[in-house]
């Protein structure tokens, strides 16, 4: 069971400030979502590999150990986005680097 | 020339024999999108500059009687979660109502070298979490079948699209069901490749390995060259495999007698609509009709898909939307005096309910204390049921099954119970977490007149196998994909 207390920590971790109609909406929905997650413990997965993603487990059996070889590069320097277009979406910027509010309070 | 009809081929070969320059073909389906999307609400954004100077490109092309691309002159729509240089890209959310891409997506340049004029960015439920387009940050997609109805999600702009025929062809991305669900509603085609086939450069990221670029079309022809446009390795996306990639229209069309089509007993269960039922039992009847044979196979871990799903996809989303932090693009709360005050509030005043919700599921299924039994459980489980589908693909060839449980719902049916929107994607999620391809092809229509649709799936980097069979079903049941008007 979600607690309020998990909901305010999780949001924390979030970055999420979450209005009090919002927490309790988001109390009753993870709790009605997890509870439905909990079918997994049905099952015995104690001799069965976690599967991260689709790659690991089919290019290995084609490829074997040489699964991922063509995803490695030579590690050279490229041509990247020129600051003007970087910083082109910036909230706030001073034409060199993005400028964000205080970070330390004095 | 009635664009209504206008197929990939047919809008190329009114551009290669001069019945019409693509400006005039680019002007006409402009006029129709102004006058016909408003209470659909299939297009966030149009990019008419982009695509009058591509016109000219590839009237240049026709111009000097050179052999035209592929793609040439094709009106196409391109889903919000793909970045468009110098177009916005919003992603459906309100985070990035202002963001103007500084590069193009993989798939987005390939479309354009194949001769595609994109005609603009198609409405989505925000960072394509939904199953109905009522999450888009902006307004809510109407199904040009019936517009009561949801056209489905995420890329419902996109199948509404091609179904009210303001775009002759269009690109969804399917993470759970996004390019199918809606295929299925809206009556079109929808292919989601397999992972791996398609670069996701460029592509907003929801769930990374969840994630996947795919077409919709009037036919399963049009998503097929569609596919053969954007398939292929990509130095950009170390994801995209080393796989050749066929030349699929000669596979569409190759007849299908001998082959083993596989239906899952666990699909067709209570809770499938009956006329869903029946609609995919004549469709399996005309595959036997074409020689194919009909086995029964097992995929005994169906009932667990969702909720792995929703652990997996929550918490890769959780970690690749931490990236929308007011800092460099996108809205930023200008009522903050710190930086984490300034994080909480940009996120909090620009993510809709539904991406708050998956957040935090996300940020919950990977904190301490839970990793294990939430988050790598679910790895556990979606290992057991990519074993399902080896088990049955060492079988079959492909395995058909309806692509909804029921006809496209009214808006407003499931907002109030995210659980019940989830389980609208039950019989797709299983895909996306195993990887395979799989296309929903129209299959009949409710007696509500209701567009019904099948899925067929196929073996990993087997698109070929699965065209020619969604191509046989396509033409035994209804052939070419009607604009509804």
């Amino acid at each position: 069971m979600v607690s309020e207390k998990d909901v305010s920590y999780v949001a924390e971790l979030a970055h999420l400030e979450l209005t009090d109609d919002e927490r309790r909406r988001m109390l009753k929905d993870l709790n009605s979502i997890l509870d439905y997650i909990d079918r997994l413990n049905q099952l015995d997965t104690s001799n069965v590999e976690p599967m991260a993603q689709v790659a690991s487990r089919y290019a290995q059996r084609t490829h074997g150990d040489d699964a991922f070889a063509h995803a490695m590069r030579a590690d050279e320097p490229l041509p990247c986005l020129p600051r003007e277009e970087a910083l082109r979406n910036a909230p706030a910027s001073d034409g060199t680097f993005f400028k964000v509010p205080k970070v330390i309070e004095r | 020339m009635d664009i209504n009809l206008l197929t990939v081929d047919s809008a190329r070969s009114a551009v290669l024999e001069k019945q019409t320059t693509p400006s005039a073909m680019v002007d006409a389906f402009y006029q129709k999108i102004e006058a016909e999307d408003g209470p659909i609400g299939a297009y966030l954004t149009l990019s008419k500059d982009r695509a009058y100077r591509q016109a000219a490109r590839i009237e240049a092309l026709a111009d000097k009687g050179d052999d035209l691309p592929p793609l040439a002159g094709v009106p196409i729509a391109i889903k919000d979660v793909f970045t468009t240089k110098d177009v916005r890209t919003t992603a459906g959310s309100k985070i990035l109502s202002e963001f103007v891409a500084p590069y193009d997506a993989t798939v987005v340049s390939r479309l354009e070298e194949a001769g595609a004029i994109i005609l603009g960015k198609t409405n989505c439920d925000e960072f394509a979490m939904g199953s109905s387009n009522e999450n888009s940050g902006f307004f809510p997609v109407h199904n040009p079948r019936d517009l009561s109805r949801v056209p489905g999600g995420s890329s419902g702009g996109s199948a509404a699209a091609v179904a009210a025929g303001t775009a002759v062809a269009s690109l969804g991305s399917d993470t759970g069901g996004s390019i199918r669900q809606p295929a299925a509603f809206c009556g079109v085609v929808g292919l989601m490749p397999t992972y791996g086939r398609v670069s996701r450069y460029g592509l907003i990221a929801f769930a990374s390995s969840l994630d996947h670029p795919g077409p919709f079309g009037k036919s399963v022809l049009d998503t097929a060259l569609m596919l053969q446009a954007i398939a292929g390795r990509d130095p950009r996306d170390s994801t995209t495999a080393d796989v050749p990639v066929p030349n699929y229209r000669e596979q569409v069309g190759e007849p299908i007698s001998g082959m083993k089509v596989g239906v899952p007993g666990e699909y067709f269960e209570e809770g499938l609509d009956p006329e869903v039922r029946e609609a995919v039992e004549i469709g399996l009847q005309e595959m036997k009709i074409a020689g194919a044979e009909i086995v029964p196979v097992s995929l005994p871990h169906t009932a667990y898909a969702i909720p792995t799903y929703y652990v997996v996809a929550t918490a890769e989303a959780s970690s690749n939307l931490a990236r929308y932090d007011g800092v460099r693009y996108g809205l930023r709360s200008k009522e903050a005096k710190t930086l984490s005050e300034m994080y909480r509030r940009t996120r909090d005043a620009g993510f809709g309910a539904e991406v708050k919700r998956r957040i935090m599921l996300g940020t919950y299924v990977l904190s301490a204390g839970y990793y294990d039994a939430y988050y790598l459980k679910a790895q556990r489980v979606r290992s057991l049921l990519a074993r399902d589908f080896d088990e049955a693909f060492s079988k079959v060839d492909v395995i058909v099954t309806p692509t909804t449980p029921t006809a496209a719902f009214k808006l407003g049916e499931k907002t109030d119970d995210p659980l019940a929107m989830y389980l609208a994607d039950i019989f797709t999620v299983t895909a996306d977490l195993v990887g395979i391809p799989g296309i929903s092809i129209p299959c009949g229509k409710s007696k509500d007149g209701l567009p019904i649709g099948m899925q067929i799936l196929g073996k990993h980097f087997d698109e070929s196998t699965l065209l020619r069979v969604a191509h046989v079903a396509e033409h035994a049941l209804a052939g070419k994909v009607a604009v509804s008007s």
